[in-house]
């Protein structure tokens, strides 16, 4: 039977947006080629192959610290009044080409354009905002004056190298990019080998905005390039958000060396709901936190622990709303869910989720037309789930949410911190004292209570335990990216 | 005939209680000039796990005592210090650790530290954390909280070295297993004693006693470890080997540095053991 | 189904042990169950309703929401300067709105113009409402309230929109908001008794939830957002939460509520984002004018623009709309 009430496909426009057929390296203000094999990126959500993009060997790694190195003389000594002034001018730009930028989101990745151009986009202009007004104010920051033991002020690093995720592109190039810059460091970022493009349209951003050359490189390519710009010997300082796996690689580089590091890794985040919680608000949090960006979130909460006492009536309030969730093209304005990033990742979510059915897990997910060309998967929650079960442990970073209960307060707390991730962790109940007495068990290190997976750069984000050490956001992350 | 004295046995400390090392060794400290001053425990790995279990179960009670409690039990650990003032300050002398003077001195400057410390157990979350003004209807607070256990490889300097890297580690919540000095192993014994004698729950800190070498790679890789400071690592490759092993869980890691135990500590030893917890909730009627 | 509500059967509510027939046995009991409901988080529903009205609804879509809304509405004239003239006006553009546009659901008025409108509209399909009960205060005896819906029943309203006594509500005397319900309903004979909570006066979202549950325990066939004399009227999170609560409520009693936002609706886009939330949260079975209303003036006209505007493929003008 038709709904009485069909949307109509309400395509964001393609054309707002230009893309090259190919793509160079971006090193002291300039594109340049790559030496290495160059590579496509494609659109998750056609297999269509957007454009060549150039890959980046360590002797174009070397090309773009040494520049940054150069910029660094220059850039550091700028008064901070002045690094702010172009970083409101970056902020600026991003907000008059938030549309094109949104739109190149979901094209490369696959996101929903509502939460590209609702989401990503504000928060990439509100961070350049946010670091912009720190830049001459770092003397206020309170890391009190250098001591003779070189500890304190306001000195910056040097040469951040930093590689980021195909999650939230945009969104992690500056979480990286605008405090580093802030601070007066110069960087090389490496952008996800699947998600380029939004990171290369910000070099041309960096060109409009007079930025002076060098202080911004981005050399795309694989994990090759990656490894090389974490282990170049001229790098000061090395940030890197992505998996728990490569972040123990990266750990084991920087060993040994001078090399300041922060890690933003994995998660495995309980998001848990008491009887008492307001239900209805309860279900958005648990949709939003696992079905946000088909689930790719290090901070997903991906595990439910629900009160026993109300499992059923929570488990049919969550079916019934997964059932409007509406999975499709990225850049129809009306999509929840958009396509999984890559072929690789679907591989890896489907893995996982035979796994979890395999172990004896209950597998639902509301029934949906997906399109045959791209990478899908449908919403899925699996319920009967143990924490020894393989769902409740491994991160999926994918659309799966894994169903536990608990009776009590304190199991609830147990079984959260019964992983060795520590990100982030939701709270859902209507009584104070208990919320308070929760987050102050948790380990993690964003407790989201009565809402979940909201971001703000004031707001210090990053894990405890194997989710990685560091905080990006808010006056303390500024401490990355000082001497301190 | 002059008396025979009594000779004190230095044990290891481990859930505050003293006992021998679990592999029944031990090895003579002398002193700078080759006098024999002791036979310290040379802890083993075995020694090693049983101070990280201690320390991992004494780490729920010490993080979840008030501040103020925390302050007032190292501000006691000052005061028993400065009661045995004499005595430290003669087995930093017996072991060559300078002059009668430099010795006091040291003793000092280790009673000031920990008060200093002791001050900065209800401060730190003032300093280091923060009310986030976010752009939506929403309270948004950062409070520091403590990584967990954390192992400690003190410095050669054998009581302000060692005070001054663990006090900064246990006054924000976190518990240690700590390594003493190599050479200098005694002073921490008997720091021990007066942790023992200081309120300071049982298990807080836990001194270990023996080969650097031998220990600390055991606990860089210990996966029940969060932290790990190589201050007193001086051998680069052994240092490198630690790091690496910390990699495997993600420690937080203090690498080694060479520190003027008598300048201005700041507040970076601390902060590097701390993490930082924000919470959110919604603002509305 | 309907009217199996309150036949005593044992009707479980999830969140609660007692029946809902037992619900209204006391002031106690009923404070109870209303206070057992779950709570709602402002800042959570109000996020959700913005979201929903994030949705792009376009072309053929756009086409069908206009009619629909056209449908649903309750066309209204609450002035003190109302007149017979007046109301046949408008009588007359609810019967035919203009071109091919569907009829609207029902005119609004005062009581004492109900046989005015009752024969402007007749054999026209359209219902005659009719608000009571000392509208909008509600500030009088039960007696006034049961007469004022006895005149307004008795000259030919097909529906009476009544107020709840929001003194008594905010004061927590929610057995009286009940037994004047129950009166009022029952002084509505076959007319349809939609419940006013004024929304605007609860202040809090969870007294938007008890008192759309209070309405329904009590025979309410439709609960309704606002007077319109009140500001804020119909927010889309109050609209929100009360097809959660109708929702629920057929879940729980197996009973269907309608759903009437009214005040503060005057553009196209406003209503489609009603309609929305109607879509994604209560579901087709509310996507009628039967269970679904809008309570408005000025909005018949924008729709009708916007239909034009579908229609032409030209912006229009309002030179080309009725005044009435």
């Amino acid at each position: 039977m038709m709904a009485i009430f069909e949307y109509a496909p309400a395509p964001e426009s393609r054309d707002v947006v230009d893309i090259k057929p190919s793509y160079g390296l971006f090193i002291n203000g300039e594109f340049t080629d790559g030496s290495g094999p160059s590579f496509k990126t494609v659109n998750p959500a056609t297999e269509e192959p957007l454009a060549e993009i150039a890959s980046a060997t360590s002797d174009d790694v070397d090309r773009a610290v040494q520049a940054a190195r150069k910029a660094f003389g220059v850039w550091s000594a700028l008064p901070g009044a002045e690094r702010a002034k172009y970083l409101f001018r970056i902020a600026r730009i991003i907000q008059e080409r938030a549309r094109e930028l949104a739109v190149l989101e979901s094209l490369d990745n696959g996101k929903p354009i509502r939460e590209s151009r609702d989401v990503d986009l504000p928060l990439v202009a509100a961070h350049f905002f946010y670091y912009a007004g720190w830049a001459d104010k770092l003397e206020y920051a309170g890391f009190g004056r250098r001591t003779t033991n070189g500890q304190g002020g306001t000195k910056p690093l040097g040469v951040a190298g930093q590689v980021i995720p195909w999650n939230f592109p945009l969104l992690m190039l500056a979480w990286k990019i605008a405090p580093a810059l802030a601070c007066g460091n110069t960087v090389v970022l490496k952008p996800a080998e699947t998600t380029p493009l939004t990171a290369l349209l910000f070099a041309e951003i960096c060109r409009q905005a007079d930025l002076p050359p060098g202080v911004v490189n981005i050399v795309t390519g694989a994990g090759d390039t990656g490894a090389a710009v974490v282990a170049h010997p001229d790098v000061n300082k090395v940030a890197f958000t992505g998996s728990t796996e490569v972040g123990r690689i990266i750990a084991r580089t920087v060993a040994g060396t001078d090399k300041k590091l922060t890690l933003e890794l994995g998660g495995k985040a309980a998001n848990i709901v008491f009887e008492d919680a307001a239900i209805d608000q309860a279900v958005e949090g648990i949709v939003n936190g696992i079905f946000f960006n088909q689930g790719h979130v290090c901070c997903a909460g991906s595990r439910l622990l629900v009160q026993e006492s109300i499992q059923d009536e929570l488990l049919a309030a969550l079916k019934r709303r997964m059932g409007t969730l509406r999975v499709g093209d990225p850049l129809d304005k009306n999509t929840d869910v958009g396509a999984i990033n890559s072929a690789a990742q679907l591989a890896k979510i489907r893995e996982l989720s035979e796994i979890g059915e395999s172990e004896g897990a209950e597998r639902w997910s509301p029934a949906c037309e997906l399109p045959d060309k791209g990478f899908w998967f449908p919403p899925t929650v699996f319920t009967g789930v143990a924490q020894s079960h393989t769902i409740a442990r491994d991160e999926i970073f994918g659309p799966v949410l894994s169903v536990l209960t608990f009776r009590t307060p304190a199991e609830a707390v147990e079984k959260a911190n019964n992983t060795p991730y520590g990100l982030s962790a939701g709270i859902w109940t209507e009584k104070g004292s208990r919320i308070l007495w929760m987050a102050d068990k948790l380990r993690a290190g964003v407790v989201w209570a009565n809402t979940f997976n909201k971001f703000d750069p004031a707001s210090p984000f990053g894990g405890y335990k194997e989710s990685g050490y560091g905080r990006e956001g808010g006056l303390l992350g500024l401490e990355a990216y000082l001497d301190v | 005939m002059s008396r025979l004295s009594v000779r004190k046995t230095y044990k290891l400390y481990i859930g505050g209680a003293f006992p021998r090392s679990e592999s029944g060794r031990s090895y003579p400290v002398t002193s700078p000039k080759g006098e024999f001053l002791a036979n310290a425990s040379r802890a083993s790995r075995k020694d090693a796990r049983d101070a990280v279990v201690a320390a991992r179960k004494a780490f729920p009670g010490w993080s979840g005592a008030t501040p103020y409690n925390r302050g007032q039990i190292l501000y006691r650990v000052a005061e028993m210090l400065e009661g045995r003032r004499a005595q430290f300050a003669e087995e930093l002398a017996q072991s060559g650790q300078g002059g009668k003077k430099a010795a006091l001195e040291a003793v000092d400057a280790t009673v000031d530290r920990l008060v200093w410390y002791a001050g900065w157990s209800d401060k730190i979350a003032s300093v280091h954390g923060a009310a986030n003004p976010v752009a939506g209807p929403y309270f948004n607070l950062s409070s520091p909280e403590p990584t967990g256990v954390v192992a400690i490889v003190a410095p050669a300097d054998p009581l302000l070295g060692l005070v001054s890297v663990v006090a900064p580690v246990i006054v924000t919540g976190n518990t240690c297993v700590v390594v003493a000095s190599e050479p200098s192993p005694l002073a921490a014994i008997t720091l021990a004693e007066v942790l023992a004698t200081s309120d300071l729950p049982g298990g807080v800190v836990n001194v270990l006693t023996g080969r650097q070498a031998e220990l600390a790679p055991w606990l860089a890789a210990h996966m029940d470890v969060n932290g790990l400071d190589l201050t007193g690592v001086a051998d680069a490759d052994l240092a490198l080997q630690c790091e690496q092993a910390a990699a495997e869980n993600l420690k937080r890691v203090l690498r080694p540095v060479q520190e003027d135990w008598t300048a201005d500590p700041g507040i970076g030893r601390m902060t590097r053991f701390l993490e930082t917890k924000t919470v959110w909730h919604p603002v509305g009627i | 189904m309907e009217d199996t509500a309150l036949v005593g059967d044992a009707v479980m509510v999830s969140t609660m042990t007692t029946s809902l027939a037992d619900v209204a046995a006391s002031g106690a009991t009923l404070r109870a169950f209303l206070h057992g409901l779950p709570g709602v988080d402002r800042v959570g529903a109000d996020q959700r309703a913005a979201t929903l009205g994030t949705r792009s609804i376009k072309t053929t879509a756009k086409a069908k929401a206009i009619d629909l809304a056209i449908s649903m509405v309750d066309l209204t004239t609450l002035e003190g300067a109302d007149t017979a003239g007046k109301v046949r006006a408008m009588c007359t553009k609810a019967v035919r709105p203009g071109g091919d546009a569907p009829k609207v659901a029902a005119v609004c008025v005062y009581p004492d113009l109900v046989a005015v409108a009752a024969e402007a509209v007749r054999g026209s399909g359209v219902k005659v409402a009719s608000v009571a009960t000392a509208f909008p205060s509600g500030r009088s005896s039960l007696e006034v309230k049961v007469s004022d819906t006895a005149l307004a029943v008795a000259a030919g309203a097909d529906e009476i929109d009544m107020v709840i006594d929001r003194g008594a509500f905010l004061s927590g005397d929610y057995l009286k908001v009940f037994e004047e319900i129950v009166a009022v309903k029952a002084a509505c004979g076959d007319a349809h008794l939609k419940v006013i909570l004024e929304t605007g006066e609860l202040a809090t979202y969870d007294n938007v939830r008890r008192a759309s549950w209070l309405a329904m325990l009590a025979g309410a066939d439709f609960i309704k957002t606002s007077t319109g004399k009140v500001s804020p009227a119909a927010t889309l999170p109050v609209t929100l939460i009360m097809l959660e609560a109708v929702r629920d409520f057929r879940d729980a009693t197996g009973r269907q509520v309608g759903v009437k936002p009214a005040g503060g609706i005057r553009t196209t886009k406003d209503a489609i984002k009603h309609l929305v939330l109607v879509n994604e949260t209560a579901g087709d079975d509310w996507l009628t004018p039967e269970w679904f209303r809008l309570g408005a003036s000025s909005l018949l006209n924008d729709l009708l623009m916007q239909r034009q505007k579908l229609a032409t493929g030209r912006y229009a003008g309002p030179d080309y709309f009725t005044l009435d």
